[in-house]
């Protein structure tokens, strides 16, 4: 099928090719030429946002809650550097993303044009790839390679920047049926090899733990977990990212290590002799000051990426290849083992680990004058319930939500793990939603994050994607202010956001077409997540009013070890009688 | 701290040496050299980096560049196994009184005169960067006006090719068409 038409008609026939079924962006005038066949394509649905990057993580909540390719558009100079921020946090958490851009015409390239910005180059260091696309010839295959590198390996944002002369020019179409990436050959599947050898050590280990990252989640392979886990009857840590990735009901689930992580996981780490790392990477957040972390242990670790292995911890067993195809042979090949008479007794340190989890479970104050935080999450958790989406900002609130909600199954909990970009819900929920609009969707978002996105609301309210959103709201930066009452002697230095007074959250979300309600007592609190549950012809902010003084624990202070975890403000866990 | 060697296949594309050079800055790695030129195969191109590096961030950035999507092969050329040669052109103060003993050094290193004015000569040389060095040393004496290295090149020793497996073009990728 070979078709003259112009480049910005292939461009979108090219999309169209690519399986793209909606799009979050706002057009401009480098990227205007697309937009004219946009506005006939019966296949996309445009989603015209308010700010680029809410574009960018829309698109990445919709890829992040469905496993697709997200895409998002925006015009060159100020459209494409607002895409910076998403780009950078798609590129952090692995996230499939095709971000396209307009840039100004060829001729005028390099000479300051007016919104003009050399995006390809801004964005080099935060894509997986990237095009600059001069000539009207090159769009569909630029199209084509930027989703296979996006969706394949480790998934991840890639960008096309295209000049406004090739959006004009005259081409032909013809959507190519292959590529030719003779650079790009990303390994899935593992050698047997080390599979055997781990398995090996997992059957001679006596207190191995599973410690699983976001990768199980982009591999899809939790139900694989689910089966090595129950075969071995080791402990389960799931990261920040790969909440979800394994039941949290689960006898075998000790919660999330790290930093913020539950006495049980971060204990079990620290006291771990094999780590099995499975799509993690040993991020900072997780390990504390490195070279006392899990020091007893010996470590399997398994990557798509083989650049994470071995990039902050030495492997003794490198396994390079996709979480789904490695727990699938490791499962072959430990029932191998414990076939063959090998295989010790697990259950005394499954037994010691949960006792841990028993003897230090999640806790939080409740206060008599005012909301806890903590409560209204974890109200929210148990209305809305396992089969909902929950979108958090970052900091407090969303440490909160990670602890306090439930999670039963993948793609149920988004969140910006490796950037830490605060302003991420809404837009992201706003993704989750027009993705799977039968969810319910709910972003749990702080008053400081919220006030950095909240206009994507009005996009919204416009598009009929209603959205919910929980504003944990404590007047302040709190995670910043959490530090400033733990190390700086209570100096609140400009982290008071009043945003109990102005801006009035009800009526801002009642001004973006919202339903806005407000909830202060924790009598109130199932009363009015309830009603926010029976609203679904708009999108609902419900502005709950909290105790500013609530602080996440556990925690380790940054730069110790994780031996020096918290349970409470100088309180640490007593672990005597459980000493090995 | 070592000095490597690194031989980098990459197809011949605009933007290639940034996101190659990008990878080392952002760490804070200072690359000693750096030649680029063609190979044997019109659409690659083959890179010879030079960095003091320890192991660790050397294996490190040496991943990194291997997911290049552009990056096709990185080799470590081992020192002694290697063939590594740079150039220099020179431009050292002649006059009358001293020219012959100038000319006398550029001999004495195989180096060649490509410029003669009446108050100075310029030379090339070529070689390892140890008998590059020992000839400037000799020339400094005499005043070096002007001095430009290139970075290094280098090839394996022996018969057998680090880019024989690019000869011919990997299997295309098929895409499935959605949509």
């Amino acid at each position: 099928m070979t078709d003259k038409v112009t480049g910005a008609q292939s461009l979108i026939r090219a999309l169209e090719c690519a399986g793209v079924d909606t799009i979050f962006g706002i057009p401009g005038g480098a990227i205007l030429p697309a937009y004219d066949p946009l506005f006939d394509s019966t296949q996309i649905r445009h989603i015209l946002v308010r700010h680029e990057q809410g574009a960018g993580h829309a698109a990445s909540g919709y890829a992040a809650a469905t496993g697709r390719v997200g895409v998002c558009m925006a015009t060159s100079g100020p459209g494409a550097t607002n895409l910076v921020t998403p780009i950078a946090d798609a590129h952090m958490d692995s996230v499939p993303l095709v971000a396209i851009t307009g840039q100004v015409n060829s001729a005028a390239i390099g000479s300051d044009a007016f919104q003009e910005a050399d995006i390809r180059g801004i964005t080099m260091p935060i894509t997986k790839h990237s095009y600059l696309i001069t000539d009207a010839d090159d769009i569909p295959r630029a199209i084509a390679e930027a989703f296979y590198i996006a969706s394949t390996g480790r998934p991840g944002p890639v960008l096309v920047d295209i000049s406004k002369d090739a959006l004009q020019a005259q081409t032909t179409f013809e959507y190519p049926t292959s590529i030719a990436l003779p650079g790009y050959r990303p390994v899935t599947r593992p050698h047997s090899k080390p599979v055997r050898e781990a398995a090996r050590m997992i059957a001679a280990s006596e207190r191995p733990v599973l410690y699983v990252g976001g990768g199980v989640i982009r591999a899809e392979a939790s139900a694989e977990l689910l089966e090595l886990a129950e075969l071995t009857r080791i402990p389960v840590v799931t990261t920040l990212m790969a909440r979800g990735a394994f039941p949290d009901s689960h006898r075998l689930h000790l919660g999330m290590p790290g930093m913020h992580g539950t006495v049980a996981a971060v204990a079990a780490l620290q006291r771990s002799d094999l780590l099995v790392c499975l799509g993690a990477r040993f991020d900072d957040r997780v390990t504390g000051k490195l070279d006392s972390f899990a020091p007893d242990a010996k470590v399997i670790h398994a990557d798509i990426d083989p650049a994470e292995i071995g990039k902050n911890r030495v492997a003794d067993v490198p396994i390079v290849g996709d979480c789904r195809e490695v727990i699938t042979q490791l499962v072959g090949a430990v029932q191998a083992e414990y076939d063959a008479g090998r295989g010790g007794d697990s259950g005394p340190w499954l037994a010691t680990c949960q006792g841990w989890r028993e003897k230090f479970p999640l806790g939080y104050e409740r206060h008599e004058d005012s909301l806890s935080p903590q409560y209204v999450i974890e109200r929210l958790g148990a209305i809305a319930g396992t089969d909902a989406v929950y979108v958090a900002g970052v900091g407090q609130h969303q440490m909160w939500a990670a602890h306090f909600v439930k999670y039963e199954h993948p793609r149920s909990w988004l969140n910006s793990g490796g950037l830490g970009t605060m302003g991420y819900a809404v837009p992201a929920a706003m993704g989750a939603k027009a993705a799977l609009p039968d969810k319910t969707v709910w972003a749990i978002d702080g008053d400081g994050c919220f006030q950095m996105t909240n206009q994507e609301l009005a996009t919204c309210a416009l598009n009929g994607i209603p959205i919910k959103v929980a504003v944990i709201n404590n007047s302040s930066l709190g995670m910043v202010r959490q530090w400033q009452t733990l190390f700086y002697e209570g100096r609140y230095s400009h982290t008071d956001l009043h945003s109990a007074r102005v801006p009035d959250f009800v009526k801002l979300a009642e001004a973006l077409g919202c339903v806005g309600l407000r909830c202060d007592s924790a009598e109130d609190v199932d009363g009015i997540i309830a009603k926010a549950m029976e609203i679904n012809d708009a999108p609902v902010v419900v502005d709950f009013i909290v105790n500013r003084d609530a602080m996440v624990w556990p925690m380790v202070v940054a730069g110790l070890s994780n031996d020096a975890i918290q349970i409470a403000r100088d309180l640490k866990p007593d672990f005597e009688e459980d000493e090995l | 701290m070592t000095t490597s060697t690194l031989s980098v296949l990459v197809q011949d594309k605009p933007g290639v040496l940034a996101r190659v050079a990008a990878l080392f800055s952002r760490r804070g790695y200072n690359i000693e050299s750096l030649a680029v030129g063609p190979t044997e195969h019109p659409e690659i191109s083959r890179m010879t980096i030079t960095v003091n590096l320890e192991d660790q961030p050397l294996e490190q950035v040496t991943k990194q560049l291997n997911k290049l999507v552009e990056v096709l092969k990185i080799v470590e050329l081992d020192g002694s196994g290697a063939v590594e040669r740079e150039l220099a052109l020179v431009k050292v103060k002649a006059d009358a009184a001293t020219r012959s003993h100038v000319l006398e050094t550029v001999q004495l290193f195989r180096a060649k005169v490509v410029d003669v004015a009446v108050d100075a000569v310029t030379i090339e040389v070529t070689g390892d960067r140890g008998k590059l060095e020992a000839m400037l040393r000799v020339l400094e004496p005499f005043g070096i006006r002007e001095l430009v290295q290139s970075g290094m090149v280098a090839i394996n020793r022996g018969g057998r090719s680090i880019t024989d497996r690019h000869a011919k073009p990997p299997a295309p990728i098929s895409i499935a068409e959605a949509g």
